[in-house]
């Protein structure tokens, strides 16, 4: 049996446009892209199926002459079907685009769970530092107050030796008075900006904790806008 | 005798119509329609097994054309034995599905468009195990598809939209691929019945007889998700409705599986390419069973294992002895039935609770004691736990491949036990989440979700079971496990079906040496 060249030339051509058309993630693509692949496969059984010939109708042309009516009866029942399934694909299009208001193939669930995966993974990354940065404030804040307790202790103890060295002296008493208010006014001015630094650190802390929140939440709201229903409960 | 082949076709199809003309009008007619429909397919279905195990093969032609020219229904054991089972799976499932549909005031929608699309699935499936023609075989798949899509996008919700157009497209490649695989065989030798196609098959060169081996090969391995053409499964089926996932992942991928018997015990025996059927059988089993120990969703761990099991039917008709068919067919009816009711008892626990995440269910053991006994014994029985039937199943085919002895053979035996134990694991992993652990929330058992919460319909929870629906379920769970009792019976049909088509002679004479109306083309 010859083959005629032209038509399967066809068919490759039918086919290789509709496989490249399936691969598009476009549904209206796949669909146009299935109709072509059905009538280049179509035309490859009426191809192969056997020679041209005479209409197969019994009593009007001899049997030698008449083309195989096997193939036909099959590429009519395959034209049937994929009519009826490129209908179907076409309300699903629709549907689609209905529904999510574009055509294109949404991920499949797993590679969606694999992205969710990783999206948590950045998420507890990004906690993690955030924390790191809270604790490393928090530890600044206390070296520097104990600093400040220190100098404190050291300046007492310093204040108390030369007390006692004074006490007898009865005319550096004024001067020790004059001293002592001294010393207190600078005691006092010290407690003030001890105080206002205590509360500054305070401000800050709060600052640093509720950014921390916020950062948080909006993480979680941001995820979940991504998880959908399909998808629920796999939260850990 | 011959006439009542064709019933379990046409029966289904007019009843379908037939509904599709009443409409949603007349529900408990429709309904008696639908459940009479199937008993009658269930009795002639088993009547055929036995005629057909003690005359040999039985042949109808069908539009009044003689064998190799027209198209004809062949009966032979292994076909009415996928009959009988997947007669009985589907009418279980639609009488789950009919009172479901009553127990949830649900009735249009079912009524007008899932009982319809589900008969004529179940008309493709008949078709496609007793089709003794090529291109009636891609008709039957065409039949079952079509049912199939409406079942996966029932309701036209976004998560089943979005499985649906995978699922379709991917059915849909498939489709064409058996077309142009249908092109070459006709051109190839000149005609597609198959009793014909085991004759001149032979004749071919080597490198024809490879290249339609492995089109067809191809386009059956995608219908039975057989690694690496599984993916599009998994992602598929746990979005449908829980009647339509049950059907669709009892027999749907049997039907894929049953076609790969056929190509390879009657069309090229002891081709080349069992080789290659043995490492995709490994490799089926191993991805199926480690995703569905990753999985957290009852349905997709149940998918994920559906795929997995597969691995144990290729294996066996890769063996390609009596013995390793007898196990391939004997384990085909073994999960069959029991994959069936495994998904129907997970949409009861989704009717109770409304979902079936096990990272939210617990407490199921006190809150609903028959659930969880009825989730139990499938789930064992499919893990192969003796003396259940998945045991003895895979104790054939282990039997099967240690008697083969090749290093492969035994690799696969090992990839099989690792298979059954990481399934046991999944099971017990999902048994005592659900069931046995302490219930999370204060309502034992029982999570409503909001409408909002799903994106979907809201679920109906109820804790009202009625006795149909839990009477279905359960039956699928006895007959599964009848298998273990009948086992003796069952497994010398499986061997005796496995010998007829190793043999090849019975029906490619039932078929040919009838009658000769027709020289082929």
């Amino acid at each position: 049996m010859t083959v005629p060249l032209l038509p399967l030339a066809a068919c490759g051509v039918l086919i290789a446009v509709g496989v490249t058309l399936l691969l598009e993630r476009s549904l209206v693509r796949i669909l146009v892209g299935v109709i072509v692949l059905g009538n280049g496969v179509n035309l490859l059984i009426v191809t192969v199926g056997g020679p041209a010939g005479a209409p197969p109708i019994l009593g009007r042309f001899a049997p030698e002459t008449m083309a195989d009516p096997l193939p036909q009866a099959m590429v009519l029942t395959a034209i049937v079907i994929t009519l009826g399934v490129s209908a179907f694909l076409l309300a699903m299009v629709h549907r689609t685009w209905q529904l999510t208001g574009s055509d294109g193939v949404q991920d499949d669930t797993e590679d969606r769970q694999v992205r969710l995966r990783a999206r948590r993974g950045e998420l507890s990354e990004g906690v993690r530092q955030l924390r790191a940065a809270y604790r490393r404030l928090i530890l600044d804040q206390r070296a520097e107050l104990a600093r400040l307790d220190a100098a404190r202790a050291e300046r007492e103890v310093l204040e108390e030796t030369r007390r006692q060295e004074l006490e007898p002296a009865e005319e550096k008493r004024v001067r020790l008075l004059g001293l002592r208010e001294e010393d207190a006014r600078r005691q006092r001015q010290q407690a003030a900006r001890e105080k206002e630094l205590r509360r500054r650190l305070r401000v800050r802390q709060r600052e640093a904790l509720k950014q921390m929140r916020a950062a948080i939440r909006a993480e979680r709201e941001r995820q979940a806008l991504a998880l959908d229903p399909e998808l629920e409960g796999d939260e850990d | 005798m011959e006439s009542l082949i064709s019933l379990p076709v046409l029966l289904p199809l007019l009843a379908a119509g037939l509904k599709l003309a009443i409409g949603v009008r007349l529900r408990r007619l429709q309904s008696l329609i639908s459940i009479g429909t199937l008993v009658i397919v269930v009795v002639v279905s088993v009547r055929l097994l036995i005629e057909a195990d003690t005359r040999g093969p039985l042949v109808t032609d069908l539009g009044g054309w003689g064998a190799p020219i027209g198209i004809c229904l062949v009966a032979d054991r292994l076909s009415t034995l996928m009959l009988v089972v997947s007669s009985a799976v589907t009418l279980c499932v639609m009488i789950y599905a009919v009172t479901s549909a009553y127990a949830d005031q649900e009735l249009t929608a079912p009524m007008g468009i899932f009982h319809p699309a589900f008969l004529v699935m179940v008309a493709g499936v008949t078709d496609a195990f007793l089709t003794g023609d090529l291109f009636n075989l891609f008709v039957a798949f065409e039949m079952l598809l079509s049912g199939s899509y409406v079942l996966l996008t029932f309701g036209g919700t976004q998560s089943r939209i979005r499985a649906g157009a995978t699922y379709t497209v991917m059915a849909l490649t498939s489709s064409m691929l058996f077309l142009i695989a249908l092109a070459v065989t006709y051109a190839a030798t000149g005609t597609l019945s198959i009793a014909q196609l085991a004759e001149r098959f032979a004749t071919l060169p080597m490198h024809v007889q490879l290249l339609v081996e492995l089109t067809l090969l191809l386009v059956f391995a995608i219908k039975a998700a057989m690694f690496p053409l599984s993916a599009w499964l998994p992602d598929s089926y746990p979005t449908a409705p829980t009647p339509a996932t049950a059907v669709f992942a009892g027999l749907l991928t049997k039907v894929g599986v049953y076609s790969v018997i056929r190509l390879e015990a009657l069309l090229f025996p002891g081709g080349p390419v069992s080789t290659m059927l043995m490492w995709v059988a490994l490799a089926t089993m191993l991805t199926g069973v480690f995703g569905a120990v990753a999985q957290t969703d009852i349905k997709r761990m149940l998918s994920f294992t559906l795929v997995s099991h597969i691995g144990y039917m290729v294996f066996g008709v890769a063996l390609s002895t009596v013995l390793g068919l007898a196990g391939a067919i004997f384990y085909v009816v073994h999960h069959i039935t029991v994959q069936t009711s495994l998904f129907l008892v997970t949409g009861l626990i989704e009717r109770r609770t409304g979902t079936t995440s096990v990272d939210r269910l617990g407490g199921l053991m006190t809150a609903a004691p028959l659930l969880a006994v009825l989730f139990f014994v499938p789930a064992m029985n499919l893990s192969g736990i003796p003396p259940m039937s998945g045991f003895l199943g895979k104790l054939v085919l282990v039997q099967a491949g240690v008697a083969d002895g090749s290093p492969l053979a035994l690799t696969l035996v090992a990839g099989g036990l690792v298979t059954s134990l990481l399934t046991l694991y999944a099971m017990v992993k999902t048994w005592g989440k659900a069931f046995w652990r302490e219930s999370p929330a204060e309502h034992p058992g029982l999570v409503v979700e909001s409408e909002e919460a799903t994106g979907e319909a809201a679920i109906v929870t109820t804790a009202a079971m009625p006795a149909l629906l839990l009477g279905s379920a359960a039956a699928l769970v006895a007959l599964a496990l009848s298998f273990t009792v009948l086992a003796g019976p069952l497994s010398s049909l499986a061997a005796r079906a496995a010998g007829e088509l190793m043999a090849r002679e019975p029906y490619i004479s039932a078929v040919l040496g009838r009658t000769i109306t027709g020289s082929g083309s």
